[in-house]
């Protein structure tokens, strides 16, 4: 080792050089693909927001911020956002707490828990688009499911997507079932990682079922249903397929959300609109950065990234 | 982790001597109401949550009277193979299916390729600017696909590579996420093995592949089965760069079947059906993996 020194920094000199460019080069492959289709089509989204555009959707002349002006004085617009609010509760609030009802039960030590999770998350296995299209099935007036088992109970057949006032909550419902599965998995990864000796020491002292939970699982369980329910809200924002499948944005525009109307304007129908589109985009990039920040703000002190 | 520990330490608890006083009859009228109480609501849960997977294949044998009947048949009288055949012959299914399989393949395993390769620089590599550049991957998980989806097409347009496969896989050959993942795995290994496998002579890609990527094939397993089920189920992107049935995904194809002129409920189901055989067996077989993966990002 004493003799080590006279060689060793010359080499390792040199071998740091080639080793900085080593790190470039396996850097560079993902780097290329985030500067082409992430971190160009950002600026140039914000870009085209500012210009007007020809029927082919060639950007024109600049318009400054028209679009932003045109859309906050549109009453349609102010629907698009009331309409993504509510379709982001409606699948928010009910999959997050019935998720967690689903997993305290599951610790109440009964038979065939393994059986009972891997049934619950089924629902993981579907894509959007298949679990469209079996719920479209189920929604049918005259031959869905839903409708014959109404009718047994004398109900009469309902529009589920055909009338403007279901609409919106049977796209929810699909939501939900289809997050259910996710959901369920996040939620017990977390029960998993509580401390043992804890929920044993509160069984000791003779806490059980709902006491246990309201004592011990469910604030144990607090960071991840933070996590949940602000992955479960930028996953809301982001939904298309289920509506693209179920309601394109119909009945009168009752399930028109934000991604919807973006994708309205730039490709439906032959529409071209990408000045309008790319306003949008931006006020639905803004929506989820804020909510990505909020997750970041509260979590920065609990855990280390670096 | 810490599930697995727990899962080991059940066994050892109810080993513990209660047993014996746990029988029915030790219980308090209370106790046995409230566990009627949980398995009816965990019943009316499993049932609610999977009727539309059972309804799903059950719907998918049944003939087209069954399935238009009023009101609606929930057994299959008589199994028929029909709605397969008819579904295949509706749609390019088999072209489609393939489609889809090229294009998850190519991207899982671009993806494996490129974080593989950013997290070891990540990790084992120096770096001047290590914290900007990190910074830069972690960035981009916060920016939606949909919000930036206008530009890219209108790239991958401009590039004549629209109703292509490339159109399909090139926005997504690398991911913030496959990288964050794997350098939290990296980063477990002791530090000794590099000096190790240096003193031994190995440079940096012998020890990536012979070292590094053999001992992370848990956290590689996981990461292969998130990207291949997000790229299977993809709907958006396929949608607006396809234009053509054969260069459709199957994600699409379904689509089509149910927006065609017949719309037939079995056709559609039997689609479905096929469509689930791939997800359905890595969400079975690859459980404990997609766990791993999903809380990732979570808190630990």
């Amino acid at each position: 080792m004493p003799t080590a020194p006279h060689t060793a920094p010359r080499a390792g000199r040199r071998n740091r050089w080639g080793e900085h460019g080593l790190a470039w080069a396996f850097l560079l492959p993902s780097l290329v693909v985030f500067v082409l289709f992430i971190g160009y089509p950002l600026g140039r989204t914000i870009y085209l927001s500012g210009h007007a555009n020809d029927l082919f959707g060639a950007p024109s002349r600049y318009v400054g911020m028209k679009h932003y002006t045109d859309l906050l004085t549109s009453a349609d617009f102010r629907r698009t956002l009331v309409t993504t609010a509510l379709f982001t509760l409606f699948t928010v609030v009910p999959g997050v707490l019935g998720a967690l009802v689903l997993v305290l039960l599951l610790e109440n030590r009964i038979r065939g828990v393994r059986l009972l999770r891997s049934a619950f998350a089924l629902p993981f296995a579907f894509s959007v688009a298949s679990a469209s299209v079996v719920f479209a099935v189920f929604f049918n007036p005259a031959s869905g499911v839903l409708n014959g088992l109404l009718s047994h109970v004398g109900l009469g057949p309902i529009g589920w997507l055909t009338d403007s006032r279901y609409a919106l909550v049977s796209v929810a419902v699909t939501t939900v079932w289809m997050n259910l599965g996710y959901n369920v998995l996040v939620l017990s990864a977390g029960i998993g990682s509580i401390p043992g000796e804890i929920v044993e020491a509160a069984r000791i002292d003779g806490a059980s079922g709902l006491r246990l939970a309201r004592s011990i699982t469910v604030p144990m369980l607090g960071p991840n249903l933070f996590f949940l329910t602000v992955v479960s809200t930028v996953h809301a924002l982001q939904s298309f397929g289920q509506i693209h499948i179920l309601t394109k944005g119909g009945p009168d525009g009752s399930t028109r959300t934000l991604v919807y109307s973006v994708y309205e304007k730039a490709f439906a129908y032959g529409s071209s609109d990408f000045g309008t589109a790319s306003a949008q985009a931006v006020v639905l990039l803004v929506v989820v950065l804020a909510c990505t920040a909020v997750q970041f703000g509260v979590l920065e002190r609990k855990v280390h990234y670096a | 982790m810490t599930s697995i520990a727990t899962e080991a330490e059940a066994p050892e608890a109810s080993k513990a001597p209660r047993p014996r006083t746990r029988t029915l009859a030790g219980r308090s009228p209370r106790d046995l109401l409230g566990r009627a109480a949980v398995y009816l609501l965990l019943a009316v849960a499993v049932v609610t949550v999977a009727f539309p997977v059972y309804y799903a294949v059950a719907g998918a044998f049944m003939g087209p009277s069954e399935l238009s009947s009023y009101p609606p048949a929930l057994v299959p009288h008589s199994v028929t193979g029909r709605n397969f055949s008819g579904a295949v012959d509706a749609i390019p299914l088999a072209r489609q299916y393939a489609n889809s399989a090229i294009v998850a393949t190519v991207i899982t395993l671009a993806q494996l390729f490129t974080s593989v390769l950013a997290a070891y620089a990540f990790v084992f590599l120096p770096l001047k600017a290590r914290a900007a550049v990190f910074g830069v991957f972690l960035a981009t998980l916060m920016v939606p696909w949909e919000a930036i989806i206008i530009p890219n097409y209108l790239t991958l347009s401009g590039w004549g590579l629209g109703n292509t496969y490339f159109g399909l896989v090139l926005p997504f050959l690398a991911s913030g996420f496959g990288t964050f993942m794997l350098r939290q795995a990296f980063r477990q290994l002791p530090g000794e093995l590099r000096d190790a496998a240096r003193i031994d002579g190995a440079g940096h890609w012998r020890f990536l592949w012979r070292i590094v990527v053999p001992l992370n094939k848990p956290a590689l397993a996981a990461l292969s089965i998130y990207v291949f089920l997000s790229a299977w189920n993809q709907y958006f992107w396929p949608l607006i760069i396809t234009r053509t049935a054969n260069m459709q995904t199957l994600q699409i194809g379904l689509t089509s079947l149910r927006d065609s002129e017949m719309a037939d409920p079995g056709l559609i189901l039997a689609g479905v059906v096929l469509s689930l055989l791939p997800t359905l067996a890595l969400v079975v077989f690859g459980q404990r993996f997609i766990v791993r993966g999903l809380t990732a990002g979570a808190v630990r």
